[in-house]
C-alpha cells in the first residue's frame, strides 16, 4: 500500500481468550482524512482505537502510522509519536484544573529532565513557560479559556468533552481518534460538536478516526465510513453508499433508516 | 472563522509574572529568615522535652511528607515507609557509632564488615541511609510498582515486615532484638531536623508543582488516560516511589539518632500507619496538610498527656487511666474525618497569591487613582462551577476569537494577565456603561 497513508491496519485480529472481539480488520487512512467507525455495541470499535494507541497488543496482524509498524507498541510512545485519542467514558483528570490537563497533554514535549524541573534551571523554566502559553492558547483557540482554573470534573458535560479533545490536542498529533464523542448529547450539542470537529481539521494538520453512534453526526462530517459488526468489517463507503447496504440496515440502522437531519 | 485570530500577545504578560516571581521569593526569603531566627530563639531558650518534640514534629514532617508524594500526589498506596525508614536508621546508626560502642553492645554477634571498619561524619551518614532505602525502594519497585491500590498496599506492608524480621535475625550487622543503643544525638537540635524537613519539603514541592511533576498527578487521577497522553508511567512512578523512600530514609536515620536507640520493634506497622494517619487527615495531595498535621500530631499526642493522669472537674473525679490521651486523641480523628472527607487541606495548598494579588492591586489602584473594589468589578467573571449558567451555547457560537481577552482573567494570574488584554476588556466594558 502506498506510503502516504497516515494509518493502516493490516488483518488486525485481536482475541480475548474465546471472544474475538476483532476479525481480521483492514483500515487506511490517507492524510487528512475524516473517517467514522460505527457498528452496533460491542462490534467492537474500541478495541481498534485500543489496538492502534497500544493499550492490546493485536492477536494478529500489524499497525502501520506513517509506514512504521507500531504493533504493541507502549502508548505513552504511541503518543510520542503522533497518535492521540479521547475516550468513550470521559477520561479527564477530573480534580485537576483544565489548564493542568490540558498541560499533561503538553508535557511529553518537555525535553528537560525531572532534575531540572526540581531545580528550575533557566533552560527548564523557559520551556515550562512556553508550554503553559501554547496552553493557555489552545484553551483560547477553542472557546475553553474561561475554565482554565476550573476542575475539569465540575464542568458541563459537553464542554468535558472539548476539554479531552483539547487534551488530545495538545500532544500535537497528527493522527485524533475519537471515541463516542457525541455520546450523551443533546441535538443542538452534538450539531456544536459537528461545527467543533470541523474546525478542528481545518485547523489542525490533522486525520480524525471517529466512532460515533450518533447518525446524524456521522453522516454529517465523514467522509468514509466503515461498518463492523461482531469483529467483522460489514461493509465501507461513502454516507450514501452506507445508508443504502442492506447489510448495514439489518446489522446496525434498522429498516427504515433515513437520515433526514430529524433524528 | 477561530482560525483567523492572529496571537501576537501573549496570555501572562512576562514582566508580571517574573515581578510576581520576585515578589513570591521575596516573602519566601522573608519568612525563612524569621523560621531561622524562630529556631535559634526556640534552641537556645526551650529545655529538653519541648526541644525533643519539636524535633520529633521536624522528623514526622519529612515522613509525612515523603509519604504524601508516594501515596498523595502520585496515588500509589504504600504501606513500606516503615521498612525504609528502618534502613534509613540502621545505615546511619551503624556509620555514626563510635568504635567503643560498637565493641561493647555487639553481644551476640561481632559488627560484620564492612559497619566494623566504616565510619561517617553525621551528615554523610543520614544522606547513605537516605540513599540505601532508596536503593531498595528500586528493587522492590521493580516487581511490586505493577500492582494498583490495595495490593500495592499488602505487597508493600510485606516488605516492611521482611525488613523488620530480617532485622531481627542478622545479629552481625543488626544486634537483633537487642538493637543499636549510644547512638549519637546529632539529630537532637532544631537545625538538623528542620533542616532537613525544609529540605524535603523544598524539594518534594518543586517535583509535584512543575508541569514535568503533573505526571505524578496525572497517574494519581487515571493511569491510563496518563499513559495514552504520553506519560511515561513505570518512570515516574518509580521516581516518586524512590524519593519519597530516599526521605523515609533519611527520617528514619534523624528518628534513630533522636532517640539515640533503634531496635526491630520500632519499625512495627504502627509507625508507618501514623503516618498515614497524618497523611490522610492532613490531606491527600497537599504539603501543606501534612506538615501541619505532623506538627499537630506530635504536639497533641504530647499536650494530652496529663489526661491520662486523673484530674478532678468538681465533683466530677477521673482517675489515672493509662492510654485515655489515645481514646480523646482517635475521638479528634475521628472528628475531622467526619467534617474534612478530604483532610483538613483536602489537597489545598499554602501560596502567597493573596498576599501578592494585595500588593499588586493596591500599587495598582494607587497608581491609576482607583479604588481596588472598582478594579475588582471591571475585571471578566471566571467560571464557577456551582452557576451552571448557559453558557455552553454562547462559547459553542465560535466567535471566541475576539473574546480572548474579554474570557481572560480568573483567580492568581487575572494580574498576571497583559495589559492589552486588560485594556481591552476595560473598553468594552466602558463602552457599554
Amino acid at each position: 500500500m502506498a506510503a502516504t497513508d497516515v494509518l493502516r491496519l493490516d488483518h488486525v485480529t485481536m482475541r480475548f481468550g474465546g471472544l474475538v472481539a476483532v476479525s481480521d480488520c483492514n483500515l487506511a487512512l490517507t492524510r487528512g482524512e475524516l473517517v467514522g467507525l460505527i457498528g452496533p455495541n460491542g462490534a467492537g470499535k474500541t478495541t481498534v482505537f485500543n489496538v492502534i494507541t497500544g493499550v492490546y497488543r493485536p492477536t494478529q496482524g500489524h499497525v502501520f502510522f506513517e509506514g512504521r509498524d507500531i504493533t504493541g507498541m507502549r502508548p505513552d510512545l504511541v503518543c510520542a509519536l503522533g497518535i492521540a485519542r479521547t475516550f468513550q467514558n470521559i477520561r479527564l483528570m477530573k480534580s485537576l484544573s483544565v489548564v493542568d490537563n490540558v498541560l499533561i497533554g503538553h508535557r511529553c514535549h518537555l525535553r528537560s529532565s525531572l532534575a531540572a524541573a526540581v531545580l528550575r534551571l533557566p533552560g527548564y523554566v523557559r520551556e515550562e513557560n512556553l508550554l503553559y502559553e501554547e496552553s493557555l492558547r489552545l484553551l483560547d483557540d477553542l472557546g475553553l479559556l474561561r475554565y482554565k482554573d476550573a476542575p475539569a470534573g465540575s464542568l458541563p458535560y459537553g464542554e468535558q468533552r472539548r476539554v479531552e479533545i483539547a487534551r488530545a490536542l495538545a500532544t500535537r498529533p497528527r493522527l485524533l481518534l475519537l471515541d463516542e464523542p457525541a455520546a450523551g448529547m443533546n441535538p443542538n450539542e452534538s450539531q456544536a460538536l459537528v461545527r467543533f470537529i470541523r474546525d478542528v481539521l481545518a485547523r489542525f494538520d490533522l486525520t480524525i478516526l471517529l466512532i460515533e453512534h450518533d447518525m446524524s453526526v456521522i453522516m454529517e462530517v465523514c467522509d468514509r465510513i466503515m461498518v463492523l459488526d461482531h469483529g467483522e468489517t460489514i461493509a465501507e463507503g461513502t454516507s450514501a453508499e452506507i445508508q443504502a447496504n442492506p447489510r448495514v440496515i439489518e446489522a446496525y440502522l434498522g429498516v427504515g433508516y433515513k437520515h433526514a437531519g430529524n433524528y | 472563522m477561530v482560525g483567523d485570530v492572529e496571537h501576537a500577545f501573549s496570555y501572562r504578560d512576562p514582566s508580571v509574572v517574573a515581578r510576581r516571581a520576585r515578589l513570591k521569593l521575596a516573602c519566601n526569603l522573608v519568612s525563612l529568615a524569621l523560621a531561622a531566627a524562630l529556631i535559634h530563639w526556640l534552641q537556645r531558650n526551650l529545655g529538653d522535652y519541648p526541644l525533643r518534640i519539636l524535633n520529633l514534629a521536624a522528623i514526622n514532617v519529612i515522613l509525612a511528607v515523603s509519604l504524601n508524594l508516594i501515596y498523595g500526589f502520585t496515588g500509589m498506596f504504600s504501606l513500606g515507609h516503615a521498612g525504609f525508614m528502618a534502613m534509613g536508621a540502621y545505615v546511619a546508626a551503624l556509620l555514626t557509632l563510635p568504635q567503643a560502642t560498637k565493641d561493647v553492645i555487639f553481644l551476640m554477634a561481632p559488627l560484620a564488615w564492612p559497619f566494623n571498619v566504616l565510619s561517617a561524619p553525621p551528615l554523610v551518614a543520614v544522606i547513605a541511609g537516605g540513599l540505601v532505602a532508596g536503593v531498595a525502594a528500586f528493587l522492590i519497585g521493580l516487581p511490586v510498582l505493577r500492582l494498583r491500590g490495595d495490593y500495592l498496599g499488602i505487597a508493600t506492608l510485606g516488605f516492611a515486615e521482611i525488613i523488620r524480621v530480617v532485622a531481627n535475625n542478622i545479629p552481625s550487622v543488626t544486634n537483633g532484638a537487642l538493637g543499636l543503643k549510644g547512638i549519637p544525638g546529632f539529630a537532637n537540635n532544631l537545625w538538623w531536623t528542620w533542616g532537613w524537613a525544609a529540605f524535603t519539603v523544598w524539594f518534594i514541592s518543586r517535583l509535584v508543582s512543575s508541569a514535568h511533576g503533573k505526571a505524578f498527578l496525572a497517574i494519581r487521577e487515571d493511569e491510563v488516560a496518563a499513559e495514552i497522553m504520553g506519560v511515561r508511567v513505570t518512570y515516574h512512578k518509580t521516581v516518586s516511589f524512590v524519593t519519597g523512600a530516599v526521605f523515609a530514609g533519611i527520617g528514619g536515620a534523624l528518628l534513630g539518632s533522636l532517640t539515640s536507640t533503634i531496635d526491630p520493634k520500632t519499625f512495627g506497622f504502627m509507625l508507618t500507619f501514623n503516618i498515614l494517619i497524618i497523611v490522610v487527615a492532613g490531606g491527600l495531595g497537599s504539603i501543606t496538610g501534612s506538615i501541619v498535621t505532623a506538627l499537630l500530631y506530635t504536639v497533641l499526642l504530647e499536650a494530652l498527656r496529663p489526661i491520662e493522669a486523673g484530674w478532678r472537674l468538681g465533683p466530677l473525679v477521673v482517675p489515672e487511666i493509662p492510654g485515655l490521651r489515645m481514646v480523646v486523641f482517635s475521638l479528634v480523628l475521628l472528628v475531622i474525618i467526619l467534617f474534612y472527607q478530604r483532610g483538613l487541606f483536602g489537597g489545598r495548598e499554602f501560596s502567597w497569591d493573596w498576599l501578592v494579588n494585595r500588593l499588586e492591586r493596591r500599587a495598582r489602584a494607587t497608581t491609576r487613582g482607583e479604588t481596588p473594589s472598582a478594579l475588582r468589578a471591571r475585571q471578566p467573571e471566571p467560571y464557577r462551577p456551582s452557576t451552571r449558567a448557559d453558557t455552553r451555547d454562547k462559547s459553542m457560537s465560535h466567535g471566541m476569537g475576539q473574546a480572548a481577552s474579554g474570557q481572560g482573567g480568573t483567580n492568581d494570574d487575572r494580574d498576571a494577565l497583559t495589559d492589552e488584554a486588560g485594556r481591552d476588556a476595560s473598553g468594552q466594558q466602558s463602552k457599554l456603561t
